[in-house]
């Protein structure tokens, strides 16, 4: 038997049987062709660099392994350890949406929330209020339909929607052929309306400045507990539809107290998408963080 | 459920490695989760088999390691162990703690041939 390639054990017996010692040579190193005759008279030529290693009427695949080379008896099983954060393939495509937004002076914010907090009017309200002083971009993420990217459309602002299918987030991937469509003006301010979930899109960088999260005043005040994730990977939060406060029971000192207590450093702002209350601070916020992120020159229309 | 794609991420980083280091099935994949990460390591077990079909994972099995929490207190300055992302600190009660440990979500090991 050949002790390097494990090649003709059922060969050898055979040959043993027959009395006739099949004659073997190894005149070189492993990874060198060589020839041999097996006990069934058969004598062939086999480089071992083959992955595939296989004797007539013998289904025996000794040789797959990683030098195509094997010792009888022991398994080609091994453990490599990795180590590797499974979500680095999604945050190298972040990063690299962040250096293109960068280098083309786009300043993007990522806005999340539960469906129907009122995303998707504020960015309408956004921009009419600031499409002189800003060119806006937006991109839309939702599971089906183009409705939202149609409701930015009639601002005049340019946007692109991410149909999900059966996802529940959009991640840094998703953005980037995005952005490749859009090509948002250098510059300008991107909106990439997540889809709305207060789950999953925590957890996705999309190569964004700044996250926002909305949470409206007809939600429990309680929701920053009960969705950590989200109010602690945010850095603003926009507590929308104050026009209904009036009518409701909602307590914002203590919805205030549960976002701070998740995270210490969210800034909040109380604001109406609807009457336009509280969108001023809004609006100053963006001025400041873009300014510090880009320059003083950037948004300059 | 964003197990599923999470679950995508893990089957690509074995697909990666599967180019990288040579091999052509995979026995084992363990997983590192921590209990404050995103991830719900039930959620993963139930959709990695339905994912995994027709990949290199095809037929694995599927290990998950998890990973206690921990976080610094800030007035007794030690770490202590943590439950939930707004554990107080069970020594002094009430000072919330700040997580150093327990949100990891790792590729660890692969066992192939």
């Amino acid at each position: 038997m050949c002790t390097v390639c494990g090649c003709g054990t059922a060969s050898l017996d055979a040959a043993a049987e027959a009395g006739d010692p099949a004659p073997h040579n190894h005149p070189r190193a492993v990874g060198q062709d060589h020839n041999h005759a097996h006990g069934d008279g058969e004598a062939h030529h086999h480089p071992h660099e083959t992955a595939h290693h296989r004797h007539p009427g013998s289904a025996i695949d000794f040789g797959a392994g990683l030098a195509g080379v094997t010792l009888p008896g022991l398994s080609q099983e091994r453990t490599i350890r990795i180590e590797r954060d499974i979500l680095s393939k999604n945050d190298a495509f972040a990063e690299a949406n962040r250096s293109a937004l960068h280098e083309s002076a786009v300043f993007a914010l990522n806005l999340l929330s539960s469906p129907g907090a009122g995303k998707t009017s504020l960015l309408v309200r956004t921009i009419s209020d600031l499409k002189d002083r800003w060119s806006i971009s937006v991109i839309e993420g939702d599971q089906q339909t183009s409705r939202d990217a149609d409701r930015i459309r009639e601002t005049g602002a340019r946007a692109v929607q991410i149909n999900t299918g059966k996802g529940c987030h959009l991640d840094a991937h998703m953005v980037g052929h995005a952005l490749d469509q859009l090509s948002p003006h250098p510059g300008g301010l991107l909106f990439i309306e997540n889809v709305g979930n207060l789950v999953c899109p925590a957890a996705f960088d999309l190569g964004e400045a700044f996250k926002v999260v909305v949470l409206s005043v007809t939600e429990g005040e309680d929701k920053p507990l009960k969705y950590p994730d989200m109010f602690a990977a945010a850095d603003l939060m926009l507590l929308n539809k104050s026009d209904l406060l009036p009518y409701l029971d909602f307590d914002v000192g203590a919805c205030c107290a549960a976002a701070l207590r998740v995270n210490p450093h969210l800034q909040i702002l109380t604001v109406s998408a609807r009457t336009g209350e509280g969108l001023a601070g809004f609006y100053a916020w963006i001025e400041g963080r873009a300014a510090m992120a880009l320059g003083p020159v950037a948004g300059a229309a | 459920m964003h197990e599923v794609s999470l679950v995508e991420d893990v089957i690509a980083l074995v697909e990666g490695e599967r180019v990288r280091q040579a091999f052509t099935r995979v026995n084992r994949i363990r997983l590192e989760v921590g209990l404050l990460s995103f991830a719900e390591p039930d959620a993963l077990r139930f959709c990695f088999d339905a994912v995994a079909v027709g990949t290199i994972a095809e037929g694995s099995r599927l290990e998950i390691d998890t990973v206690a929490g921990e976080g610094w207190c800030e007035r007794c300055l030690r770490t202590a162990p943590m439950d939930e992302r707004l554990a107080a600190c069970p020594r002094c009660v009430g000072v919330q703690l700040r997580m150093t440990a327990g949100d990891a979500f790792r590729l660890a090991e692969l066992e192939v041939e």
